[in-house]
């Protein structure tokens, strides 16, 4: 394919730095396939239809993966065990981890069945998750077919007020003048938690709970609010940190269509451990790829503790090595949501220029992707009607590059979570600039050696030339570095690396198989 | 995300809709959250920041918080401030006159007045006394209209004759006789040191003294007018910020209709 570079980027540089990614990322995942953690078993807990919580509140899934890790056999997997018991007790996999729960059953003292036999009692279990799932994806196929959804950069906007029923007014409000992508941001602290809290919650701070009846709450009041307004809104939630799979799967099967996905910014920004998080992104991603799910990526954090316009290079790095990652795990560009940001500093010089030849050079390498651009935020003051006009810049660089997706900034970014009159005025912001710059980016062509040109072929060799880098020692060795977002991680520090283990010679997870298979 | 500071404040606050006692709504119900920006006469220091928490105390606002200042030269400080208000109103005691007539398109209303008036309604309009802004009445009477909405000139039903700006009452009047008009209409865009009320009573004394005033309907409009405010001036329907012609077209012709054939 011969693409059309209005950058006059050099196409064979760009397939070089996509090699260096390829080859950085499997090597990521040559480590990734030989072990399991505490999240990828309840994931699989939940995926036999394991749910709800004990007399403690504690979710089941995790009572059984605790149960498990306690005797030191979680490397022989959930599924092995709960198959063999399924074999030997003739019970479901929720009456199992009841059993468990009440301490009348213990997986690990009894009789071993034949490998046949376990896999026969799993099947219809498999068979009912991956169903309701293509169900889901087909549920979301059909809405766009009947109702539309809006045109790209999908307009994308958060709702944050701890209480999911609140969130329900303020994101039925968003989406009536004109959100496309409802993200609900999760309560904080919530990524560290290695569980997943349940029920319908009211009490969030900064944020709600990502939980399953939340997901279902919201994403019913998202259906009534699409068939209101004639377009379809899809709903987004954060499948980061120490839950990666288990939201993943959480939201498959409750029909999201979007999850913010991404291990670099867990290790970075959340000291989550490497290997723990690498081994979680891997099935999360795996199983959002069967659901249809958009992944975004987190680049833009990157921007907001190292300076964006010598950083920019990290960002092309990490978006490239992120498609790879993301390949691997069945992905398809379509759905890959790869992150990059508007937060070079205002007062720079032509700033804008820059911002664009960062944009539209990321539209050009991925020209499938649905990219993920997000607002500024670091110079933003709580001067709101200077924010107003940051924002009012980033909005026209998405409509002029072809964006496709866009966080809308808020004029009181750092000042609060949104009210519902901010959002508005945001909304306002994007759609007045989204339609009166519609066809901007087929008119203008940009000058031959001029500003925005040599900006995206630096960036484009700095990338390059730090892939090739990362290529020579490996990612989790350039995390420890600090080649990223100058944050510096160590391979065996941060939260997580107990859950941690290397898989037996009974593990079972044939979800990786059927999920990546041809049959969607 | 990277989405600067959370409100960690808990909402210990009864959340429950109270028609009797509404606040302003920012993310949660009767949080009473406002917005505020503000530019005090003292240089930017701490006690600036102080004296703009403590004038949003005294305008009722808990929690007063100031997220941005800037001296803007010297001796004048620029606040962005957010704070919960403690006051609240009763909504349902509030009652707000408003022109009573339902509103038409034009060609509803052109069929309306060709079927119960049976003829064109003369309308004479002007900006008038010392008023230059000609916004006002040219949005409600020119052919082009405004936002979409035409004026009364493109009504097939309107005789509209617009005067445009600085027309004294005297000339208004004397048009009005002139052309046998039905409705009057009175711009009034400029309203410092309260000028449009003075020009606003004069007419209205004027026409009483022409014995005029309960043969036309009179009508005013302007960005500071309510009908609440033209009905104390003794007019008889005022028009406000969002009014277009077809508001006031079928204003006139439904009153017309009422007066003409007894209707009520």
């Amino acid at each position: 394919m011969i693409q059309e570079s209005k950058l006059g980027l050099d196409f064979n540089k760009v397939a070089r730095a996509r090699q260096s990614a390829g080859s950085i990322a499997g090597e990521v995942q040559n480590f990734v396939a030989t072990y399991t953690t505490v999240a990828v078993e309840r994931t699989l807990c939940r995926l036999l239809g394991i749910d709800g919580v004990d007399s403690n509140d504690v979710p089941l899934p995790n009572v059984v993966v605790d149960h498990l890790r306690s005797k030191g056999l979680l490397g022989e997997g959930a599924m092995f065990y709960t198959g063999n018991a399924m074999v030997e007790t003739g019970l479901t996999p929720q009456q199992i981890a009841e059993e468990i729960a009440h301490e009348r059953l213990d997986l690990t003292r009894l009789p071993v069945h034949p490998a046949e036999r376990i896999q026969q009692a799993l099947q219809p279990f498999i068979d009912d998750s991956l169903a309701r799932i293509r169900g889901n994806r087909q549920r979301r196929e059909d809405y766009i077919k009947t109702l539309g959804e809006g045109a790209k950069p999908y307009i994308y906007v958060i709702v944050a007020t701890g209480n999911i029923y609140e969130d329900v007014v303020q994101a039925q409000a968003a989406a009536r003048q004109g959100a496309d992508i409802i993200a609900v941001i999760r309560t904080t602290g919530q990524s560290l938690l290695d569980y997943v809290p349940y029920g319908a919650t009211t009490e969030g701070f900064g944020g709600t709970y990502a939980t399953q009846e939340n997901f279902r709450i919201m994403r019913k009041a998202l259906d009534d609010v699409s068939v209101e307004v004639g377009r379809y809104i899809r709903l987004c939630n954060y499948c980061s940190g120490l839950c990666m799979p288990e939201i993943a799967v959480m939201g498959a099967l409750e029909g999201l269509d979007v999850m913010l996905n991404d291990a670099l910014y867990g290790i970075l920004f959340r000291d989550i451990n490497m290997q723990r998080t690498m081994i979680d992104q891997y099935f999360s991603r795996v199983i959002n790829g069967f659901a249809g799910v958009i992944i975004n990526t987190g680049e833009d954090n990157y921007l907001t503790t190292a300076d964006a316009y010598e950083e920019a290079r990290t960002v092309l790095a990490s978006d490239l090595i992120n498609e790879q990652l993301a390949l691997l795990a069945g992905i398809p560009e379509e759905q890959m949501g790869l992150g990059h940001a508007f937060e070079m500093n205002p007062e720079m010089e032509n700033g804008f220029l820059y911002e664009l030849a960062q944009a539209q050079m990321t539209r050009e390498i991925f020209p499938n992707a649905p990219l993920k651009y997000m607002p500024p935020t670091k110079f933003m003051t709580g001067n709101i009607f200077r924010g107003q006009i940051q924002d009012a810049l980033f909005n026209q660089i998405s409509i002029w590059t072809g964006q496709g997706i866009q966080l809308l900034g808020m004029i009181t970014e750092a000042v609060h979570t949104p009210f519902m009159s901010d959002r508005y005025l945001a909304i306002e912001n994007a759609r007045y600039i989204f339609s009166n710059m519609k066809d901007i980016g087929n008119e203008m062509e940009f000058k031959q050696d001029g500003i925005v040109r040599n900006r995206a072929r630096q960036v484009l060799d700095e990338a390059l030339e730090i892939l090739g880098r990362i290529n020579g020692e490996g990612l989790f060795s350039a995390l420890e570095k600090g080649m990223f977002g100058d944050v510096k991680r160590s391979r065996k520090g941060g939260k997580g690396l107990d859950g941690v283990v290397e898989k037996g010679s009974n593990y079972l997870n044939p979800f990786i198989d059927l999920m990546k298979g041809g049959t969607r | 995300m990277s989405g600067g500071l959370y409100s960690m404040e808990r909402n210990d606050f009864d959340q429950t809709l109270d028609l009797t006692k509404i606040k302003p709504y920012g993310d949660t119900m009767n949080d009473g959250k406002a917005q505020i920006s503000f530019t005090l006469p003292v240089p930017c220091n701490d006690e600036a920041i102080e004296a703009a928490k403590l004038l949003m105390k005294k305008m009722g606002f808990d929690n007063p918080q100031v997220v941005f200042y800037k001296e803007l030269t010297p001796g004048f400080t620029f606040f962005n401030c957010y704070g919960s208000t403690v006051h609240s109103v009763d909504y349902t005691s509030i009652h707000v006159p408003k022109v009573d007539s339902t509103i038409w398109d034009m060609e509803e209303t052109d069929r309306f007045i060709r079927e119960n008036i049976g003829r064109k309604i003369v309308v004479v309009g002007a900006s008038t006394g010392t008023d230059a802004h000609t916004v006002g009445i040219d949005a409600i009477m020119n052919m082009k209209g405004y936002a979409g909405h035409y004026g009364l000139e493109r009504y097939d039903m309107f005789e509209a004759y617009n005067m445009g700006s600085q027309v004294p009452n005297e000339e208004f009047i004397a048009k009005a006789i002139e052309l046998g008009a039905d409705t009057l209409l009175v711009s009034q865009t400029v309203t410092q040191k309260d000028v449009h009320i003075q020009n606003l009573t004069e007419l209205v004394e004027m026409l009483e003294a022409e014995n005029l005033r309960s043969k036309v309907i009179l009508i005013c409009g302007g960005p500071r007018i309510s009908h609440e405010l033209a009905k104390e001036l003794g007019y008889d329907a005022g028009f406000s910020m969002n009014s277009y012609a077809n508001h006031v077209a079928s204003y006139i012709a439904q009153e017309l209709d009422r007066r003409t054939n007894g209707k009520n």
